[in-house]
């Protein structure tokens, strides 16, 4: 058997509805012909969260950077009953319209919709961040952390991630406060199918994929991150001391300089 | 991986001579690629992704081949708006705008093949303004390619690739029938390519011969813009309207197929429907369709009967003889036109190629291939969009492509899987995709996308069998 899936049915004759996205952009005063990163949130955040310090940076160091608020977050057009294939379709479609072939950043749960969307789209390379791949072992882990904020999203209520899961102690408490109170939540389908999702199709094209987290990070235990790391045949890249949110966190700009080092490397090999 | 840089340059490489002693430049494991329409682009990137240098040559100025409505071959006139909807006429991974209606316009077609050629960066694999002459196979299943300047102008110049994709298009020798006393007939007569605008319809009274596709949308303007039009047609055929249940028709017909819904039963749901909501055909005047639907190539046009029932459109059977001043038809009616269009379609052509290499011995004009696309005895050779689904056919030719790259691939790593892909297309070349077709000149290519996608599906996994 192949791993290409050529028959779909389904997505052909039932296309995802369209709704209005939100991409936040930073360009670089220079065009240098680097490729463009797009930025995906994680389930909760919306672009917000990389415009804050990671889009800038990335722009500064010669990278046009932009990122998508998946449907339903941020300035996104609201969507309860999104599932995962629809937040798939947002970020296809906005990495399509971008000029030239792009580099796929996900965070979080936003990391296992881009590891779908690289089998619809040839990515130049793709960089997951504290991926969250779900499955009840990811379940299990929220409710020992933090039971009060999980088990609402067991019965399709929101998902409440506490301070303490996405930040390290370092960022000042106001920061962290703020950030907490910019999150939304993600549909409710989407939240069922984190538990019971299959497995993304393969990649296309043969991107290289890096990934990156903390040990530290209260959100995926260290065995998942490896875990994922295996699956792209790497070891992940670790931040230690940092929480869930690294693009958010005090030291946000050691792992963001890391990424952009791979791909500058990554894009001259290639 | 090929640039713009190492293009083939004659005095650095020559290396080898041609059969007729001219030189000829080593191109080595490149591959060359014939056409930057829709198929060709797609086998440029996809022969790129999978890590081929890449020649592609293209007769024109512009990429997008018949989408492109400046070429001097291209097909599309003022109105072609696309008959298969959005999800089943991208590229499976490069989705079109979801922004953009159901069915686009020609001309927003054209700017979503120059976006896919600027974001996989394909223009600078691209000679443009170079037509291809020649195409000989060589002994190591290599190809000899003899280009020119299009139009004939500056010298020719001949490279060795280590394999072809021939993607030159389908639609645009125009097939004109021959009856009798054409050549007298004192009024206008123009083939559909050279129908643009309607404007060349405007207060004549007109005669459209033909019902496809093109025939059909070319009487919708007529009806509205010509003084009186007729609509020939050799037999009766099934109007399917683009909308279906709210939804487009295709997308309804896929829902089936996607539950696997036998053929039999898809065609009486589908007449079911057809019965509720265009109805009757004879009572206005059509004749009865003599096959099921399904047997032809579908035609997709909600306004067709609308403008039969105002009266706008006329349907008459199909033409006997001309005569000077008029036409006479099969069933002895007599007809004044001032102008006759014959959309009567296309015939592909590959002039630059031995017949015999495409396994058309008998020079009929129709090669003889497995999948639509693999030549047996040539294994480095493949044809890519030689098909006419009854749907959108660039999904098609970007798995072709994605079939030819990752057999090229095993040719060097996994040669028995090779050699075992080559003796499959020796034994069933010749296969067809489709359920049963009524026969034409031009529909031998027909296919049913989720027959031949199939198909693909299953080469595909023999060849990789993992």
């Amino acid at each position: 058997m192949s791993d290409v899936r050529i028959m779909r049915g389904r997505e052909w004759a039932r296309p995802v509805r369209p709704a209005r996205r939100e991409v936040l952009s930073a360009t670089p005063e220079l065009e240098e012909g680097r490729p463009p990163l797009l930025f995906v949130p994680g389930f909760g955040h919306g672009a917000w969260a990389f415009a804050e310090h990671w889009l800038g940076h990335a722009a500064s160091r010669g990278f046009p950077a932009h990122a998508v608020s998946l449907r339903g977050h941020g300035g996104s057009e609201p969507a309860p009953e999104a599932t995962l294939r629809a937040y798939v379709h947002d970020v296809v479609q906005v990495a399509a319209g971008l000029p030239r072939q792009t580099v796929l950043v996900g965070h979080g749960a936003g990391a296992l919709v881009v590891a779908h969307a690289l089998a619809r789209y040839p990515a130049r390379a793709a960089v997951l961040v504290a991926p969250v791949f779900g499955g009840w072992g990811t379940l299990g882990a929220a409710l020992r952390r933090n039971p009060a904020g999980t088990l609402p999203a067991v019965v399709g209520g929101r998902l409440r991630l506490s301070r303490g899961q996405l930040f390290s102690r370092e960022l000042p408490d106001a920061d962290a406060r703020r950030y907490a109170g910019r999150l939304g939540r993600a549909g409710r389908r989407a939240q069922w199918q984190l538990l019971t999702q299959t497995d993304p199709e393969p990649a296309v094209g043969a991107p290289s994929v890096l990934v990156l987290g903390s040990p530290d990070d209260r959100v995926v235990p260290t065995g998942a991150l490896n875990r994922v790391a295996r699956r792209y045949g790497s070891a992940p890249l670790l931040f230690p001391g940092m929480g869930h949110d690294l693009m958010l966190d005090a030291r946000w700009r050691e792992p963001i300089d890391a990424l952009l080092d791979w791909l500058e490397k990554e894009t001259i090999a290639r | 991986m090929s640039t713009s840089t190492d293009r083939p340059d004659p005095e650095a490489t020559t290396l080898a001579l041609s059969r007729d002693g001219r030189p000829v430049s080593d191109r080595g494991d490149t591959v060359c690629v014939i056409g930057a329409g829709a198929s060709g682009l797609t086998a440029v990137k996809n022969l790129k992704e999978h890590g081929f240098g890449v020649d592609c040559y293209e007769r024109e100025t512009g990429v997008g081949g018949a989408w492109n409505w400046r070429h001097d071959r291209s097909p599309v006139y003022a109105s072609t708006h696309l008959i298969s909807s959005r999800p089943f006429t991208q590229f499976p991974d490069f989705p079109m705008p979801d922004s953009w209606p159901d069915y686009p316009h020609h001309s927003r077609l054209l700017a979503y093949f120059e976006r896919y050629a600027d974001h996989f960066d394909l223009r600078s694999h691209i000679w443009f303004g170079t037509e291809v002459i020649r195409v000989e196979p060589v002994e190591g299943d290599r190809w000899d390619v003899t280009t020119r300047s299009t139009g004939g102008y500056g010298p020719e110049r001949t490279s060795r690739y280590a394999a072809v994709v021939v993607a030159n298009g389908h639609n645009w020798s125009p097939k004109l029938p021959d009856y009798e006393g054409l050549a007298e007939f004192r009024g206008e007569v123009m083939h559909a390519s050279s129908y643009k605008d309607p404007a060349q319809l405007r207060g004549k009274r007109v005669l459209v011969v033909g019902a496809g596709n093109t025939g059909c949308d070319i009487a919708v303007e007529a009806a509205q813009q010509a003084s009186h039009c007729w609509h020939s047609t050799r037999r009766g055929y099934w109007y399917a309207p683009k909308y279906v249940l709210g939804r487009p028709a295709d997308q309804v017909n896929d829902t089936l197929l996607a539950l696997r819904v036998p053929l039999r039963v898809r065609q009486w749901l589908y007449h079911w429907t057809l019965r509720l909501t265009v109805g009757d055909l004879t009572r206005f005047g059509l004749p009865k369709p003599d096959h099921r639907v399904y047997e032809t190539h579908p035609i997709a046009n909600s306004q067709l009967v609308y403008h039969v029932g105002h009266g706008a459109i006329t349907p008459v059977p199909d033409v006997a003889r001309f005569g000077p001043y008029g036409v006479e038809l099969t069933d002895g009616r007599q007809l004044e036109p001032e102008l006759v269009v014959f959309a009567t379609g296309y015939l592909p052509r590959f002039e630059f190629l031995d017949p015999k290499v495409l396994g058309d011995d008998s020079g009929t004009g129709r090669p003889t291939l497995w999948l639509n696309a693999f030549a047996p005895g040539h294994p480095t050779l493949a044809v890519v969009g030689l098909l006419q689904p009854d749907s959108g056919v660039f999904t098609l030719s970007h798995w072709q492509a994605v079939l030819f790259a990752r057999l090229l691939q095993l040719r060097r790593t996994r040669p028995e899987r090779a050699s075992a892909f080559a003796a499959a297309t020796q034994a069933r070349a010749g296969e067809r995709y489709s359920g049963q077709v009524k026969e034409s000149s031009r529909h031998w290519f027909e296919v049913g996308h989720a027959d031949y996608l199939r198909a693909l599906q299953r080469a595909l996994d023999t060849l990789e069998n993992k």
